[in-house]
């Protein structure tokens, strides 16, 4: 049984530490905020101006002046502070962020990320997705190992090389897919490595459904993420 | 001089010119001068370039200078929210350059305070750094980018006095501040003007030196883009920061 979104969410709130500083993407990202363990003090960053990011509101307490980066309505904590655009890319270019989850539409062995733009089709823009990768200290991706497309073909995403215009050149530490977990060695130049197993998924199941090479390293056999 | 004007459309008088570059502040709808774009609208000046984050939505914010086809360039880091803006771009009408945000902040960050480029590993190895000179520093890549000035710029802010200092209210501040000093001739709009002396020296955004001319909007109408609530009985995890992907 491949990971629900949930899952893929747990799993990766395991790179959480204590005293983390974090900036969550939408999606998946966003759903890791659910699962901080209970104790562990982590402020999430949102890249429009503000650290320390409470729930969202209870209706009729929602503030126009008080949204994150996905434009949604969100609260203040004891913890929170407000800052410039530029302050804010300074916390994240500058390296003071410990932690980025985000989503991708593919990832290569050598930790090349693409996920803002696809040629040919209308471009939204790549927001604050490239200074995040190109600045904060560890960039985990959480994302479905494989494209399904509407016609219900199936394209791997995890590549030898990406073929969308990238949004950062050698970034990603870490990849969380449905079907298991993958390290990258961004730095050493010593590629991929699976790490762990989805539940009921084999080595050859993922080995089918990804283009890139990679090593395997099972620490433990397979994880129990959720 | 009084820097106090009676209205939107009186602080803008004689201002706004054909071909101008304008930045206004605001990210999505939130902090957006809404009040002095539309002042800008009927001031019917076109082929304007923007520098704004977002392009607004459809009917609000700059959405409203695309209604009128004033706008011939945006320089933003996300544009997602606008059919309009989509339909005018794939016609060739609007020309639209991307920058990363952090890239964005900077640029204008670096523009006001009289510097004409610096080095950013953000971008190295995409398509932005294409002809743009790459420079490596302690072993790592950088690309340079280069600061922004504008005409004029327009910021909202909550609060202002009549010296033009400014206080930004919650993640209403965003690039209001940057864009504030990154022009030859800056206008506010403020939710409530005060005499001078009345905000505290220490709690000053903005001080009053970059901007020229202020107009006080009471009560302007704000507007939400993703309402998002939970319910009373919910348990209060973080919202997350929902990056703009």
């Amino acid at each position: 049984m491949a990971w629900t979104r949930e899952q893929m969410a747990a799993r990766a709130a395991k790179e959480l530490r204590d005293g983390y500083y974090v900036n969550l993407g939408i999606g998946i990202p966003t759903l890791v905020s659910n699962f901080i363990p209970k104790g562990m003090r982590v402020q999430l960053q949102s890249e429009n101006g503000m650290l320390g990011m409470g729930p969202f509101p209870f209706e009729g307490e929602e503030d126009a002046d008080l949204i994150n980066a996905g434009k949604q309505t969100i609260t203040e904590l004891p913890t929170t502070s407000y800052f410039s655009s530029a302050d804010s890319f300074a916390m994240i270019r500058g390296g003071h962020i410990d932690l980025s989850i985000l989503g991708a539409m593919q990832v290569a062995e050598n930790g090349d990320l693409a996920n803002w733009m696809i040629p040919g089709k209308m471009v939204k823009g790549m927001g604050g997705a490239m200074d995040l990768v190109a600045g904060v200290k560890r960039v985990v991706v959480v994302m479905e190992h494989v494209a399904k497309a509407k016609d219900g073909s199936v394209e791997p995403k995890l590549l030898k090389s990406c073929t969308l215009p990238l949004t950062g050149a050698g970034v990603v530490d870490m990849v969380i897919t449905d079907l298991g977990v993958f390290t990258i060695d961004k730095k050493g130049g010593s590629g991929m490595t699976l790490i762990e197993l989805a539940e009921g998924v084999t080595v050859d199941e993922i080995k089918q459904k990804t283009e890139a090479e990679f090593k395997v390293a099972l620490n433990g056999g397979r994880s129990n993420a959720a | 001089m009084d820097k106090v004007y009676s209205d939107a459309r009186s602080a803008l008088a004689g201002l706004v010119k054909d071909g101008m570059t304008i930045m206004a502040g605001g990210f999505g709808l939130c902090g957006i001068p809404e009040t002095l774009i539309e002042a800008i609208r009927d001031s019917g000046a076109k082929d304007l370039t923007f520098i704004s984050n977002n392009a607004g939505v459809d009917g609000i914010g700059l959405g409203r200078l695309l209604e009128t086809q004033q706008i011939r360039k945006m320089i933003s880091s996300y544009v997602g929210e606008n059919k309009l803006f989509a339909q005018q771009y794939l016609s060739g009408e609007l020309e639209l350059e991307f920058n990363p945000q952090g890239t964005l902040a900077e640029r204008i960050r670096a523009g006001g305070a009289g510097i004409p480029a610096f080095y950013t590993k953000t971008g190295v190895g995409t398509l932005i750094a294409e002809g743009k000179e790459v420079r490596e520093f302690n072993g790592e890549k950088y690309v340079m980018e280069t600061g922004l000035f504008a005409d004029i710029s327009i910021v909202h802010a909550w609060k202002g006095d009549t010296e033009g200092n400014l206080v930004y209210r919650k993640t209403a501040r965003n690039f209001n501040p940057m864009m504030a000093t990154a022009s030859r001739l800056t206008i506010a709009e403020v939710e409530h003007l005060v005499p001078a002396g009345e905000i505290d020296p220490d709690c000053i955004h903005t001080p009053g030196i970059f901007v020229k001319r202020i107009v006080h909007v009471p009560n302007p109408v704000k507007h939400i883009e993703q309402r998002t609530t939970r319910k009373r009985a919910e348990a209060a995890a973080p919202a997350g920061a929902g990056e703009e992907v």
